[in-house]
């Protein structure tokens, strides 16, 4: 068995959330309440087919004429002149008017089938668009024979292997008011403009599509200068690239902060904070260093003019006036309420694939939720997001947090959808505020969870480490106080240190002083004694040598002392 | 609005030269299908007994000149349009409802 095959529209979104397009060689239905873009869809298919795709077309139109025709679309750039000259397009306009017809028996709608195949035949036409088919109901009154007819016609549009598009209005209940969904089953998709906050938005669900996978969700879209644009969610699937490329930030500290590299290629990064906390510095510094490295920048500003942004970047030494000169760096400042948020993002695509950059801030985000209530801008940003990464550009996404919201609740609820997160808040103490940072969340890489105190210099923006006490942090003059009071402390202490060395050398002088004069005394008692010694001695020695004399003297025998006579007579020198 | 003779196929041509026709009409077939044949038959019968002498027909076959489909906007087969005189009308179907065909053609109130 072969796949189904798919003609692709040429319509930008929808063949990416059909797989392709409208199914080929069968009919498609288009519903709708009037005004809701049926005709755009069905002429478009049209007029890309013809242009992009090399299948001429066949446009029956039951409600406007030619002329008409040709006018309405050439608002939206179609030059149908051209193409039904070329033999691209043909349009035959069926004009059926009630009050001139009476019904006098039995018919069938053979004038249809030959005008069709006559058109089908005179451009070699693949497609063909019936618009609107149900005008027949309000023409011809027998039912049995129109549906028989209906029956009819999409079976031979079938045989001819045309791709057909049938519009309708849509019913009270039902999803066309004639119930020709019976007859054309293969695909059926559902238009819808509603309004809400007196914002209207387009919306496009594809209710069935037999054989193929399909997007279920309403898709939002819009009718502009260039057409239909659809743009959904890019892909059904989750399969944008991951680069492991990275990019500074700008601000060397920040870098170090976030794994010593910056931001991976291709994420999106968050960077919330309260009013005046230097979001757009940030932002002005992750552009400017991107373009530095003459990569391209897009800048979207929803708050201030691109003169206005300039000058106050310039107050900090950024210069991005030469950047945008360069052409390296473009701006797109846009009103928030200037248009609905699909116009918004469809805008912001245009200027990205025209653009091209490889870096893109948006400043701030926060703001969208003027035109639109929450749940929608989470929806549009999701789809933005999707459709970044898909193109490996990287954004910086700023959002104002307000006075009195925690700091890590964003207004819209989206840092679930960023890969990095960077929190900016203002610290209040001691009679000023000043700035801090910290990162609260980077997907993916070694982060630092430190607060930085957030200084902006004429240098551009500066990471200062905060004064971590034992129960605060402490930033600015208080830091800077509570420093100088470290410094103090700690001179105090080396005084100390000093005092105590030299107070050690003191003593051990005094030690060794004390030493050397025992010594002396020991030394000057030592000789004493010894010449106390040798004087009793020397006197000993004289006596011995008198006793001598004095036995010689008196005539005595031959001398001789016993030892121990001599001992007891001069006992106390031994 | 109105076209000259010479542009359909003029297969059955009825009517007088020499009167001025006061009814133009144009009946639009496809082929010889069986409603197509019916409505000829019908639209002869009636015209015989109403409007002798008084009518130009023309009967296209839009099988052979489908342009003709076109230009005449028509949508259904077989379809009678009375060109002349004014208002327009057409006449959709086999013609066999003779009382609607007589409306159509304004003739309801002759006898």
């Amino acid at each position: 068995m072969t796949m189904l095959t798919k003609s692709p529209t040429g319509i930008k979104g929808f063949d990416e959330i059909t797989g392709g397009g409208l199914p080929h060689g069968r009919s498609t239905l288009i519903c709708g309440s009037a005004g809701c873009g049926k005709t755009v869809f069905g002429m478009e298919f049209l007029v890309r087919g013809a242009l992009q795709y090399d299948e001429p077309g066949v446009f029956m139109s039951f409600e406007e004429n030619e002329e008409d025709l040709i006018k309405n679309f050439s608002s939206l750039g179609f030059n149908l002149p051209t193409l039904i000259e070329q033999k691209n397009i043909a349009v035959d306009h069926v004009f059926i008017d009630r009050s001139e017809i009476e019904e006098t028996g039995e018919y069938d709608l053979e004038g249809l089938f030959i005008r069709l195949g006559m058109a089908i035949d005179q451009v070699g036409a693949r497609r063909v668009v019936l618009d609107t088919i149900e005008s027949l109901f309000s023409g011809f009154t027998n039912e049995g024979i129109l549906r028989s007819e209906l029956l009819r016609l999409f079976r031979w549009l079938k045989d001819k292997v045309v791709t057909a598009v049938v519009t309708a209005e849509q019913g009270r209940e039902t999803f066309t008011r004639h119930g020709l969904e019976e007859y054309v089953a293969d695909c059926v998709i559902l238009l819808d403009h509603r309004i809400q906050e007196q914002i209207p938005t387009r919306r496009l669900r594809i209710v069935k599509y037999r054989g193929s996978t399909h997007g279920a969700d309403e898709y939002p879209f819009l009718i502009q200068a260039n057409g239909f644009s659809l743009l959904p969610i890019t892909s059904l699937v989750l399969d944008h690239p991951a680069s492991s490329d990275r990019v500074p930030t700008g601000i060397d500290r920040l870098d170090t902060m976030l794994g010593g590299k910056g931001y991976y290629r291709g994420s999106s990064i968050l960077l919330s904070g309260t009013a005046g906390c230097g979001k757009t510095s940030v932002a002005a510094h992750f552009v400017d260093s991107a373009c530095k490295r003459g990569e391209r920048s897009f800048f979207i500003a929803f708050e201030e003019s691109p003169k206005q942004i300039i000058r106050n970047m310039k107050s900090i030494g950024i210069n991005l006036e030469k950047w945008v000169k360069r052409g390296l760096l473009k701006f797109h400042p846009v009103r928030p309420t200037l248009c609905g948020l699909e116009a918004h993002l469809a805008a912001i695509h245009r200027a990205i694939e025209d653009f091209k950059p490889n870096v893109l801030a948006i400043d701030p985000i926060s703001n969208l939720v003027a035109v639109a209530n929450i749940v929608d801008v989470k929806g549009m940003l999701l789809r933005l997001i999707d459709f970044l990464k898909t193109n490996e550009i990287t954004t910086l996404f700023t959002d104002l947090t307000q006075g009195g919201m925690s700091i890590e609740q964003t207004e819209l609820g989206i840092s679930s959808l960023m890969d990095t997160w960077i929190c900016l808040l203002s610290l209040e103490s001691s009679g000023e505020r000043n700035r801090a940072l910290f990162i609260a969340k980077s997907r993916g890489m070694q982060h630092s969870n430190q607060i930085r105190e957030f200084m902006l210099t004429d240098k551009g923006v500066q990471l200062v480490d905060v004064y971590l006490g034992p129960n605060n942090v402490l930033t600015g003059s208080a830091r800077t106080t509570k420093e100088a009071q470290d410094k103090a402390e700690a001179l105090d202490r080396r005084q100390e240190l000093e005092r105590k060395r030299s107070e050690m050398e003191r003593s051990r002088k005094m030690f060794h002083a004390e030493m050397a004069m025992l010594q002396a005394r020991f030394e000057s008692e030592q000789e004493n004694l010894q010449k106390a010694i040798d004087k009793e001695e020397a006197l000993e020695a004289v006596l011995k040598r008198d006793r001598n004399d004095l036995g010689t003297m008196r005539k005595a025998d031959r001398l001789i002392v016993p030892k121990s006579e001599g001992k007891d007579e001069k006992g106390d020198f031994e | 609005m109105t076209k000259k003779q010479g542009e359909g196929t003029k297969e059955n041509y009825q009517g007088a030269e020499s009167i001025k026709p006061k009814y133009v009409l144009r009946l639009y077939v496809a082929g010889t299908s069986r409603k197509s044949l019916r409505a000829m038959q019908n639209l002869n019968k009636l015209l015989k007994e109403e409007l002798e002498g008084q009518y130009e027909l023309e009967i296209i076959d839009i099988y052979q000149q489908p342009i003709f489909a076109k230009n005449g906007q028509i949508v259904a087969a077989p379809t009678l349009i009375k060109e002349l005189p004014l208002p327009l009308r057409k006449m959709v179907g086999d013609l066999s409802d003779t009382n609607k065909v007589l409306a159509g053609l304004d003739l309801s109130g002759r006898e």
